[in-house]
């Protein structure tokens, strides 16, 4: 008995923990991309990029906020300089917007033509991250750095392996339900949210409706942004800030919204967890788990480890692939808010 | 002068008039229908008289205001309601939410508005809270049409609300059609299935290649000889 | 101005620009940048015929590079015996083995006659048991050549063959990826294939950088044989010498001047014949049907062209000549390192050329590869000057001052991110136009 609870624990440890916050961070990922989408059906290979200036922006103010003496306790600061990221995230896309995407809209550009104006975006974005911040790895989080202790946990149950949590897990976790519930509430209950799910619908009956497809466009820009912002500084936090790293995040962000069925915001948060949980488990070395479970003192020869931990990637890509096959249009089909 | 009213219409999509000197009127409380053989410009007519296709000559005047380039949204806001043919509902949203974004431009209390159309239309009420996508098609136009009827409307344009149901739902959308005029709401509306909908018709239009062929009362449009043979099958 | 004179008077001002380099720089670098320029051009050919064609965006660019520096490693390293001793049977059944179970999951999944969700269990079933195997064949033998001399070799080694065999061999590489992502992403809704595409890109580099018994991983292999003399070599010939002390310039410099003039020749020839196969392709009956495909496809589809399997030969094609110039480059390079692709680099900066020089047309491509390679290296000393001259009114040592300059170099990421939309916007044909036949 015992050791079937300590072989949880170290599933907790080592996979279900990590992967919870790592799917956060994807799904709230996917959401933008998703978002963008639904409303102005192209895919935004600048969201990484998008992520990755949110993060900097929060890092940026981190240390703005350090340098004055402000911070939360045991909570990183960087939660505080989340609304400011957040703002100039906006900002920055709604910029984007105006000066770039707006006039393909009234020319009815082809969703590639989008495709590859997202691509100059990516490329504006990702200069002047690296222009302001530099290409080196920062690390922006402080405070406490867990909220159970390895060592805590096992006196706590008194079993031989350790489960610990670390405060940006936590706060990613915590973060996440709170901002997709937000995000729910408003697609589902005010009027400015189904607008936008009508919009995404069916354009022609919104705009015979009376909305206004400007304004969809624009609340579309403040949400993606948003979210961009809050995933790219909760991944930033988690595993320290990368420029390069985000360029990265935009193959297991699209898998995560293509398996739930782009469009769809509950397809996008179900992928995300798929693709962390994968990978998590693929690449997790089962050897422990296994001795634990096992009678007697017997312990597997190889790691167990069904792929090494450096393909990652790799796993988020034969989820994509494998979608692709079976059935295009994800698991929610999607198109639809 | 008409509630509602083309003159004299001139357009189409591309180079070619579809429309060539089309003229329709309707006044409050009637039901008027458009019939004619496929290509006739129908649809076209209709779409001219909402705005959704720019005219090359002619005008279109609604209470006495001349509309002709107010955009279709501006025209929502004056009381025109349009059903179009395909794509007329909001598939992954509830029946109730197809209803309340019919209202979206009104800022007062629609809940009125949507227990009317329930009355109307009592088998959306029990599926209110499921989405449109999943209805079978003659509810599918119920929640089209209860939807244009959110922003009560002087007057009502359905293009072809028939297309592709049953004839016994065919019936019972023109009884619910018939319902919806009884409450002084004018209708227009494009059919495919012509005798059906002159019986019920106060007056009716005959187009030809764009152009008003005949015009009369429904009854009269029944009996003549030459609609019946040419148009009705005898 | 007729087409063909303001054609030439653009590629006249590029061969302008880059003279210039080689006088007030030096012409190494002119010549350096003429060899990548040349190389540039290929990769934008090959992405051409991808989207100026048939209207396919492809995000892998990149990994099919790679996948040509794979083959140059693969064709030209001598041989490990010692490695294949320790386990280059073992390995490479292995590698068969899988690529068996993938085949026969595949044909479970098509030809078994089971629902689809049992034929689905059953594939996946087969191609699990078939990784499981693989590992099990493959990891002792994966140890055993990554342990043969580690800090030298550490890896199979290649077939020894002279290198210009690789350029084709890259292509060939190359084409059997694009065939893999082709099949599985063509025919879906046009962003698929450009996601798939970027996947498949990441992940070769992946294998690249982690596979060692393959090309070393992160560790290179470096010393690959050329297809043209030392710079050593030529110091010691005497025409060499002689030739230097005549038109009086520095030994060494002359030696690299010649290797670079004999690359800069062989790409020549390679654009010159890809060029002259593109173009013939292009006039042929199929290259019309493929603009047919590409402005209307629903209207191409309705006329009983297969759309999707067009598609197909056009990515596979495209793809082959990214290869290509993969090969080329590492066989410039002299050395194959894995951690350099960054698809900034090589993938969204190949597009940036396409754009640029005008999609659809092929000497538009080959100009487009030029001028933006051309100003990606000068946009470095220029940005560089830009920020010092922006800041030369700061204090020396401000700390504000001395970040800006250190991270001007990327200011080229912004220039050429600006480039692509600037002409996307106004001058979306680019600087020469498809001409409509």
């Amino acid at each position: 008995m015992i050791d079937i609870l300590n072989a949880l624990a170290l599933l907790a440890n080592f996979v279900i923990v990590p992967a919870l916050a790592y799917g956060s961070q994807l799904a709230l990922g996917a959401l933008g991309v998703t978002m963008i989408y639904a409303v102005l059906r192209f895919s935004n290979f600048a969201h990484g990029e998008t992520m990755s200036f949110g993060a900097m922006i929060s890092v940026l103010a981190t240390w703005g906020l350090q340098e004055a003496g402000i911070t939360i306790g045991s909570l990183p600061t960087a939660l505080l300089a989340l609304p400011i990221s957040i703002i100039a995230t906006v900002c920055v896309c709604l910029l984007f917007d105006r000066l770039v995407y707006r006039y393909y809209r009234t020319q009815k550009a082809a969703p590639v033509t989008y495709l590859i104006i997202s691509v100059g975006v990516l490329f504006v974005l990702s200069g002047v991250i690296r222009f302001i911040i530099g290409p080196k790895d920062q690390i922006f989080a402080d405070g406490q750095r867990f909220i159970l202790k390895a060592r805590a946990f096992k006196e706590m149950t008194g079993l031989d392996q350790g489960l610990a949590i670390k405060t940006t897990q936590g706060v990613t976790v915590v973060t996440a339900v709170v901002i997709v519930a937000l995000l729910f509430w408003f697609l589902n209950r005010t009027r400015t949210g189904k607008s936008m799910r009508a919009y995404s619908d069916n354009e022609e009956l919104a705009l015979l409706s009376g909305i206004n497809p400007a304004r969809v466009v624009m609340i579309t820009w403040i949400i993606t942004g948003a979210l961009a912002a809050i995933a790219g500084t909760l991944y930033g936090l988690d595993k320290g800030y990368k420029p390069f790293t985000y360029l990265g995040l935009v193959l297991p962000i699209f898998s995560a919204a293509i398996v739930g069925g782009v469009g769809n915001p509950v397809g996008a948060i179900f992928g995300g967890f798929v693709i962390a949980f994968s990978e998590m488990l693929l690449t997790f070395a089962y050897k422990r788990v296994i001795a634990y479970l096992t009678p007697g003192d017997w312990v597997p020869d190889g790691l167990m480890q069904l792929l090494a931990t450096d393909y990652k990637l790799a796993v988020s890509f034969v989820i994509l692939v494998i979608v692709l096959l079976i059935k295009p249009t994800g698991m929610f089909s999607g198109k639809t808010l | 002068m008409s509630l509602l009213e083309g003159q004299a219409m001139f357009g189409g999509y591309g180079a070619a008039d579809i429309l060539q000197d089309c003229t329709i009127a309707i006044d409050k409380g009637e039901v008027v229908v458009v019939v004619g053989p496929n290509g006739a410009g129908k649809s076209t007519a209709m779409k001219a008289l909402f705005g959704m296709l720019n005219l090359r000559k002619g005008s279109v005047f609604f209470n006495g205001e001349e509309i002709t380039s107010m955009l279709p949204q501006e025209r929502v806001r004056l009381g025109m309601g349009f059903v179009p043919q395909n794509s007329n509902v909001f598939t992954s949203m509830t029946v109730e939410e197809n209803l309340e974004m019919g209202a979206f431009i009104r800022r007062d209390d629609y809940s009125e508005s949507i227990a009317q159309v329930f009355r109307l239309f009592p088998a959306l009420e029990e599926k209110r809270s499921q989405p449109a996508g999943e209805l079978s098609g003659g509810q599918r136009q119920q929640v089209a049409v209860g939807r244009a009827l959110m922003t009560n409307p002087d007057v009502l344009m359905l293009d072809e609300p028939t297309a592709g149901v049953s004839p016994i739902v065919m019936d019972e959308l023109f009884d619910r059609i018939l319902e919806v005029a009884k409450t002084g709401i004018a209708v227009i509306m494009v059919e495919q299935n012509a005798r059906q909908a002159l019986e019920i018709a106060d007056r009716g239009y005959v187009l030809v290649q764009g152009q008003n062929r005949y015009s009369d009362t429904g009854a009269a449009l029944l009996a003549d000889q030459n609609v019946r043979k040419a148009f009705l099958g005898g | 101005m007729t087409e063909r004179w303001r054609n030439s008077l653009l590629f006249a001002g590029m061969a302008a620009l880059l003279v210039a380099v080689g006088v007030f720089q030096s012409s190494n670098l002119a010549l350096a940048i003429l060899n990548l320029c040349l190389i540039s051009a290929i990769m934008t050919l090959g992405v051409n015929i991808q989207w100026g064609y048939a209207g396919l965006f492809n995000a892998g660019v990149m990994g099919f590079t790679a996948l040509g520096g794979l083959a140059a490693v693969i064709i030209s390293v001598p041989p490990v015996t010692e490695a294949w001793t320790a386990g280059g049977v073992r390995a490479v059944s292995g590698l068969c083995l899988g690529v068996l179970a993938i085949a026969l999951g595949i044909l479970t999944w098509k030809k078994l006659a089971l629902n689809k969700t049992a034929r689905g269990w059953a594939s996946a079933l087969i191609v699990v048991i078939g990784v499981v195997v693989m590992r099990w064949v493959i990891d002792p033998a994966v140890e055993a050549i990554e342990a043969v001399e580690p800090a030298k070799t550490g890896f199979l080694g290649g077939f020894g063959l002279p290198i210009m065999f690789a350029w084709m061999a890259g292509g060939a590489l190359a084409a059997l990826a694009a065939w893999a992502i082709g099949k599985i992403s063509l025919g879906l809704r046009s962003d698929y294939l450009a996601i798939a595409t970027l996947g498949i890109s990441e992940i070769i580099i992946y294998i690249l950088k982690n596979e060692d018994w393959l090309a070393r991983g992160v560790k290179n292999v470096n010393g690959l044989s050329r297809p043209v003399p030392y710079e050593i070599e030529l110091q010691s010939t005497l025409w060499v010498q002689s030739l230097a002390s005549r038109i009086d310039i520095n030994l060494i410099e002359l030696s690299s001047i010649i290797v670079k003039l004999c690359y800069a020749g062989l790409f020549v020839v390679v654009l010159a014949l890809i060029y002259w196969l593109s173009e013939r392709a292009l006039r042929s009956p199929w290259g019309r049907m493929m603009r047919a495909i590409r402005d209307n496809e629903i209207a191409a589809g309705a006329m009983g062209k297969n759309v999707t399997s067009r598609h197909l030969q056009v990515f596979i094609l495209g793809s082959a000549v990214i290869g290509i110039a993969g090969a080329m480059l590492t066989t410039l390079d002299g050395i194959f390192t894995p951690s350099t692709y960054q698809p900034l680099r090589f993938t969204f900066l190949v597009w940036v050329m396409v754009i640029v020089g005008g999609s659809g047309n092929n000497l538009g491509s080959i100009l487009g590869g030029f001028v933006i390679w051309f100003f990606w290296i000068e946009a470095e000393p220029l940005g560089l000057g830009l920020i010092s001259f922006l800041t030369s009114s700061m204090a020396e040592d401000s700390p504000i001052r001395i970040h800006l300059l250190q991270n001007a170099a990327y200011t080229r990421y912004i220039t050429m991110g600006a480039v692509l939309l600037l002409v996307l916007r106004f001058s979306p044909r680019g600087l020469i136009p498809e001409r409509n036949r």
